[in-house]
């Protein structure tokens, strides 16, 4: 009887202790972004490290961007167009693709892979740096490292996914026109026309405004663990790894979240 | 214990406490400006926690801290991020900037901090580079392409790229061969005098006892976060205390 009290005891205090680290590690996390809100605003101001986050995180992601986003535009076509077909409703396949892209495909894989690319790296940068004392020599120079090294990151993530989930909106419908109209011989006019009668500006707006929210989440969080890196190259794999997991988790959390209070907003 | 009329740094019983650790245990402790000044202590001693205190990176728990006749704890954040200027560290690793040349490296806190024109940065970088030995054709390199003797000559020219009122050392000499550590005491010791005019202190935090003796003016021995031993160097090989004893035979 009391070696099964020990193990209840045991199994209850050990959720306890991983309910505290979570609760510790959320506050870690808000305190963070509290610091991120300070240092943001205080000069100096550095524009070329903005610049050079901006290119890194937007411009290099294009190339996956297109390959992403032109790939799941043919790929909704094709299955909304079996779908439809059987009850005779294929000539929506161009406008249900493009409200799909726009309110929940585009921002969302655009966040998870902002979160797996420049998430894994902003952790993996900044964790290096903390483990070869890179981050102790800004400190002792007198520069904040938050302000050196995560705002930048984190304002040019917030700017730079918008951004990308409005391409990858506009090459996805570039797929699935091309695929609707050549490979599944929808009219093109038709194809044209109900995308005019059923997409409006509103969808668009709804995925912008969840891809600046990701943009900005990813990119704390891959900071967030680059800050939090200890004990070498070990701790560098386990930050990286926990900036994508924890990146690519909250997008898709915070998604639910932000569908269900936009829906009714706008 | 050695106390000193013109001082760069005055500790005042300074504890530190993390948890239910003591660290520093009420540390009274004097460093004189223009001297070499060397740390000695066993791993978890607190030398390297003293050394972010005098940094002004760590609150002390109680006690004071007068740094350059200013005391840390009335110092702003924002203050005290402008005091670290007066400050020059070097990494035990260097902790060079991976992305950045060596010459990016000593340009960075010029950059920063000056309103020196492009020009001048060069030159200034360049002149702090060619002063600690490193030859033109590094100036372009990356640290990774540098030795690791190299590397810490690029991190002694950053250091003292502001010229700074104070020059720490942070296990300068740790895993070198024998021939980089006589390099980089030499250098520690011809900054040392470079910069005898503006008075340039020096603070050392090391293990490495043989090379402390010839290079320190003055040596202090560390052990359970308080100071057992102060004294100039000629005479710290003699103190009788067992834990220099041990620690100078080990």
């Amino acid at each position: 009887m009391e070696m099964v009290q020990g193990r209840f005891e045991n199994f209850v205090s050990g959720i306890g202790r991983v309910i505290i680290q979570n609760i510790n590690g959320l506050g870690s996390i808000f305190k963070f972004m509290l610091s991120f809100f300070y240092w943001a605003v205080r000069p100096p101001i550095r524009p070329r490290l903005l610049f050079e986050q901006l290119e890194f995180i937007g411009n290099k992601s294009i190339f996956i961007i297109t390959l992403a986003g032109s790939f799941t535009g043919m790929v909704m076509a094709y299955q909304t167009y079996f779908g439809f077909q059987l009850i005779n409703v294929d000539s929506l396949v161009g406008p249900v693709t493009a409200i799909s892209l726009a309110r929940e495909l585009a921002p969302v894989l655009t966040g998870l892979i902002v979160a797996g690319r420049a998430g894994a790296a902003m952790a993996a940068q900044i964790g290096t740096m903390k483990v070869t004392e890179q981050v102790d020599a800004l400190e002792v120079m007198g520069i904040n490292s938050v302000q050196y090294l995560a705002v930048p990151r984190i304002i040019a993530g917030t700017l730079s996914v918008p951004m990308l989930s409005v391409f990858f909106l506009f090459i996805g419908n570039v797929g699935s026109y091309f695929v609707g109209t050549k490979a599944l011989a929808i009219d093109e006019a038709i194809y044209l026309s109900k995308l005019g009668d059923f997409m409006f500006l509103t969808d668009i707006w709804q995925g912008v405004i969840k891809a600046f929210f990701f943009g900005f989440v990813v990119s704390v969080i891959g900071t967030y663990f680059g800050f939090s890196v200890t004990k070498g190259a070990e701790g560098v794999g386990k930050g990286t790894n926990l900036a994508v997991v924890w990146g690519m988790i909250s997008v898709l959390v915070l998604d639910y979240f932000l569908t269900s209070f936009l829906v009714q907003v706008l | 214990m050695l106390h000193f009329e013109n001082s760069a740094v005055e500790i005042k019983n300074l504890t530190k406490v993390f948890g239910e650790h003591t660290v520093l245990n009420n540390l009274n402790f004097d460093i004189p400006k223009g001297k070499i000044t060397t740390i000695l202590g066993f791993s978890g001693a607190g030398k390297s926690t003293l050394l972010k205190h005098i940094l002004g990176l760590h609150k002390p728990t109680s006690g004071q801290i007068n740094v350059l006749d200013r005391d840390l704890s009335k110092m702003s954040e924002v203050d005290l991020r402008e005091f670290r200027q007066k400050f020059g560290m070097l990494f035990q690793y260097a902790a060079l900037f991976d992305s950045m040349t060596a010459k990016q490296n000593v340009e960075f806190p010029l950059k920063e901090f000056t309103s020196m024109t492009p020009e001048e940065v060069n030159n200034r970088a360049e002149t702090l580079l060619e002063s600690v030995g490193l030859e033109e054709f590094s100036h372009n390199k990356l640290p990774s392409e540098l030795s690791g003797g190299m590397r810490k000559r690029v991190g002694l020219a950053r250091a003292l790229a502001l010229s700074p009122d104070i020059m720490l050392y942070d296990e300068p000499t740790t895993g070198l061969d024998p021939i980089t550590t006589k390099m980089v005491n030499d250098l520690i010791v011809e900054t040392g005098e470079i910069h005898k005019e503006q008075q340039m202190s020096s603070i050392i935090i090391s293990h490495d006892v043989q090379a402390t003796l010839k290079i320190s003016d003055y040596v202090a021995f560390l052990n359970r976060g308080n100071i057992v031993e102060y004294l100039p160097a000629s005479e710290f090989a003699k103190s009788e205390h067992p834990l220099v004893q041990e620690f100078i035979n080990l």
